[in-house]
């Protein structure tokens, strides 16, 4: 894990993208672990019966993966100091082994007193294709000189 | 049916405390897919200058409901179908980083509840601070309700 210098960055600097896949298994977790076991997270029928086209993802689950492209990137999780998303539109996560893929990148927008701004992007591939899953991403970190 | 929206303004002080331990932080960990040893590892995230692992930045979402009658969400009186909400933005604050043996207190607060369309909207901001009070993050939080907004007169 090296931790970028906020010395060496430039604003205009791409990250490179990253994709995180999304199953109905990791749905399932992740309703056990966030407490947030709304019923569009895991049954299709009332799912349908709701409105939406099948199971969504949390939006909070792929604000996490965007997380982790952030975290990973920086290092310490515990360097993000403010970080927010609009969900522009739902991961719509099919019932077969392959899922969904979130593919996120970033790029170094601002830098100032020590804090670095991330505008971030996701996207899902699949289901249908090239869809922005996220809208107006930011992540403030804060990177030792 | 409309949200309530004599609720706007109306504060929600957390009645218990969440204690954050390194299992919860590791489980909420292994969901979202990340391995990073300063979640993971109490020696790696002292070796980086913490307390103890660390939660990653999302983590504070999976406290919601735990503070007693402290989330708005949860008060039928609010009128919150939840299989008709999806999340519409969400921000974080983090005033340090939260970390394994925190205890953590909350106070939400419901700041707008509006039509858009056919639907509504409820934002919340909730305050979440240590035992003494001391800030710990402000997570803001919107919340769209597919298609419960009150019909309108036509002219």
């Amino acid at each position: 894990m090296s931790t970028p210098a906020y010395d060496d960055l430039e604003v205009g600097t791409e990250l490179p993208a990253r994709d995180f896949p999304v199953t109905r298994l990791d749905l399932v977790r992740y309703c056990g672990a966030s407490g947030d076991a709304n019923v569009i997270h895991w049954n299709e029928r009332i799912a349908k019966a709701v409105g939406l086209p099948d199971v969504i993802a949390h939006g909070m689950f792929t604000m996490a993966q965007a997380g982790r492209f952030v975290t990973d990137w920086a290092g310490d999780p515990g360097a993000v100091v403010s970080f927010s998303t609009r969900f522009s539109r739902p991961v719509v996560v099919p019932d077969d082994d392959r899922g969904e893929v979130v593919t996120v990148s970033g790029r170094v927008e601002a830098k100032a007193d020590g804090l670095v701004t991330l505008a971030l992007s996701a996207t899902t591939g699949r289901v249908p294709d090239d869809v922005r899953v996220l809208s107006a991403a930011r992540a403030v970190v804060r990177l030792p000189a | 049916m409309p949200i309530n929206r004599d609720f706007i303004g109306r504060a929600y002080p957390g009645t218990t405390t969440y204690e954050v331990s390194r299992e919860v932080i590791r489980r909420f960990a292994e969901a979202i897919g990340d391995d990073n040893p300063l979640c993971l590892d109490a020696a790696a995230a002292r070796a980086a200058g913490h307390a103890d692992v660390v939660a990653p930045p999302t983590f504070l979402i999976a406290t919601n409901g735990r503070y007693g009658a402290g989330s708005p969400v949860e008060d039928p009186a609010f009128g919150v179908d939840y299989s008709r909400v999806v999340h519409g933005e969400q921000r974080f604050t983090l005033h340090r980083p939260v970390v394994a043996g925190d205890v953590l207190l909350s106070t939400s607060r419901v700041v707008e509840v509006r039509d858009i369309g056919t639907n509504e909207l409820a934002a919340i901001e909730q305050e979440i601070t240590d035992e003494a009070g001391r800030p710990v993050a402000t997570l803001w939080s919107s919340l769209v309700s597919r298609g419960t907004a009150a019909p309108r007169m036509t002219a």
